[in-house]
């Protein structure tokens, strides 16, 4: 056998889903017995069959990749519970597996495979998208690239409707319909505390996640997830706040990103310009506008540029 | 021997594995290491936390590069934007030498995440000593292939592991990280004389050695990284200084990870077998 054709073959099982018990599959991927399938190119030895040396490999390969989606989803298995997190877990790695040379990516189609697959979280449909996209920009965030922060002196003489600013790449902006970051918070918390837990004391735990799951009310909530001294931080800002952030992080101008926040806004209109003043110095005291690249840059101090 | 082309003409001591529960310990602490070993992987990232640590790091001790998917023996191209990230990390750290295992583990752009066994063929040979060879002229700097622990044997193979290693390392005249705990792991699990796979590396091309701890099953060997080193493989250890000189040594331990401290004091117990490595030649 070619070594394409041989790892074709391995791979295709190694990859097959364990069963209930966690055992490798009695058939093979093509519908043949997998005793048979697996003899064809794994020598058996004095203790173990063709089978069972490759059910090894079949069983870390998913024991390894449940430990990553557990480390990086722990909020969603605390809502979905064990049971169903694992079996959604199971159905998602089959249909998205792992198409980068790092575990980090592990989870990056989650938010689009739950989206497109309702039945895993049921009722708890939004709720579960909500963390899936919420434990998915804290990766980013974590590990995000930042860039050097913009200056004052960096805008001398550009501060016009036309400007358009950059955000930190390690920034990320959630609109969320559920207030998820105080329940990813709580699970973290929980597990820190777990080290010292005793039994009872898991119990408790268990049922204290299964109350914050039920006290979570449904409400907009605007989130910035943002790093400081690269320790991540989740930081809650108003509609109009996020709407500005949003629309410079698509690109477009100062002068447009202000005119959406404000079209449907029920901020009273003499307030405006201190709200405006007041999200700037807290942007730049954060550090999330950056140095844009270079053809931002040939914006950021082109003729364009119009004074406010 | 030890300082060669393989390892940059280095000649690094004993050194161990740089792991997050450690962190704080070396950076408050900061205790005398030879060197540290990083998963390249975790490090190929753009930014935050990780990478701030690997400069601190940087700032007092040398690091040397290990990873755990590049898959030289894998059947596909390599992954240009894995090789892009590590030739960034490379001039990051400025590691003397890369080390990665023979092995594959993604099949169609499909990652296992897994060290998965090749099957000793001169096809497999010829594939990954290519492969080895269009990394290491990308990275510009020396490349070692680690020999991993495995669990099962094909029906294809036309030689021993042994042999497929000396095959891929001619070819692709490239350096070995010795792991002595993988040699004997297999060698438990494919019921071989590990003596005979050290006897058979050539010396000249050991680049570094690894030494580790593994959990025993009633019907095989894992290689978990988890325990202390076990006599049988200190006895290939001192094998392997005899014929390959003052190596580069690294234990690795990467699960149930204790004390900073014990993990150190585990790895120095290599400078009892150096010495007499020293001892013996000098006599």
């Amino acid at each position: 056998m070619k070594l394409l054709k041989l790892q074709r073959t391995m791979a295709r099982v190694v990859m097959q889903p364990l069963t209930a018990s966690e055992r490798m599959q009695r058939k093979a991927p093509d519908g043949r017995p997998m005793r048979s399938y697996a003899a064809r190119f794994i020598k058996p030895n004095d203790r173990l069959t063709s089978f069972e040396r490759l059910e090894i490999y079949n069983r870390q390969y998913w024991f390894r990749l449940f430990s990553s989606m557990i480390e990086d989803f722990p909020a969603l298995r605390s809502v979905l519970g064990e049971r169903r997190f694992d079996a959604m877990c199971k159905a998602y790695l089959v249909d998205c597996p792992s198409r980068s040379f790092t575990l980090r990516n592990l989870g990056s189609k989650l938010e689009t495979w739950l989206r497109k697959h309702p039945k895993w979280a049921g009722a708890k449909q939004t709720i579960a998208v909500d963390i899936a996209r919420l434990e998915w920009a804290d990766i980013e965030s974590f590990d995000g690239e930042a860039k050097p922060a913009l200056r004052t002196e960096d805008l001398a003489g550009a501060a016009g409707a036309n400007l358009r600013l950059q955000l930190q790449p390690y920034v990320r902006l959630l609109d969320l319909h559920y207030p998820v970051d105080d329940l990813l918070l709580a699970v973290r918390k929980d597990e820190e505390d777990r080290d010292f837990a005793s039994n009872a004391f898991e119990e408790r735990r268990k049922r204290r996640h299964v109350h914050s799951m039920a006290k979570l009310k449904p409400g907009a909530v605007f989130l910035v997830i943002h790093r400081i001294d690269n320790s991540v931080y989740f930081r809650r800002v108003g509609a109009e706040e996020f709407a500005v952030l949003s629309s410079l992080r698509q690109g477009k101008t100062l002068g447009k990103a202000l005119d959406a926040a404000f079209r449907k806004s029920k901020m009273p209109l003499g307030e405006r310009a201190a709200s405006v003043q007041q999200w700037f110095q807290n942007w730049a005291t954060l550090g999330w506008f950056c140095l844009p690249d270079k053809k931002g840059r040939e914006f950021l101090i082109g003729s364009e540029l119009t004074r406010l | 021997m030890p300082a060669n082309e393989f390892n940059g003409f280095t000649d690094y001591g004993i050194g161990i594995g740089l792991r997050a529960p450690h962190y704080d310990h070396i950076l408050t602490r900061k205790p005398v290491v030879d060197w540290f070993e990083i998963i390249s992987e975790n490090f190929m990232i753009d930014g935050g936390r990780p990478l701030q640590i690997l400069d601190q790091i940087l700032e007092q001790y040398k690091v040397v590069q290990h990873g755990v998917s590049m898959y030289f023996g894998s059947a596909e191209k390599p992954n240009r934007e894995h090789l892009r990230r590590l030739k960034e990390l490379v001039k990051r750290t400025k590691t003397p030498w890369v080390s990665d295992h023979l092995c594959w583990g993604s099949v169609d752009g499909r990652y296992t995440h897994d060290l998965l066994p090749m099957p000793y063929t001169f096809e497999a040979a010829k594939i990954t000593a290519q492969k080895v060879r269009e990394v290491r002229d990308f990275l510009e700097v020396p490349v070692a292939v680690e020999n991993v622990s495995s669990y099962a044997e094909f029906h294809v193979s036309e030689m021993t592991e042994w042999e497929f290693l000396n095959e891929v390392v001619e070819r692709a005249d490239c350096g070995i990280l010795l792991d002595v705990n993988n040699i004997y792991v297999s060698s438990q699990n494919h019921s071989f004389d590990p003596m005979t796979y050290v006897n058979s590396v050539p010396a000249e091309r050991v680049a570094q050695i690894h030494i580790a701890g593994h959990s025993k099953y009633r019907k095989y060997i894992l290689d978990t990284h988890d325990h202390p080193v076990i006599d049988p493989v200190w006895k290939l250890y001192d094998r392997a200084i005899h014929r390959a000189g003052h190596t580069a040594t690294l234990l690795e331990w990467d699960d149930s990870i204790p004390s900073f401290k014990e993990v150190h004091d585990e790895a120095l117990k290599a400078n009892k077998f150096l010495a007499s490595s020293v001892l013996a030649t000098a006599v």
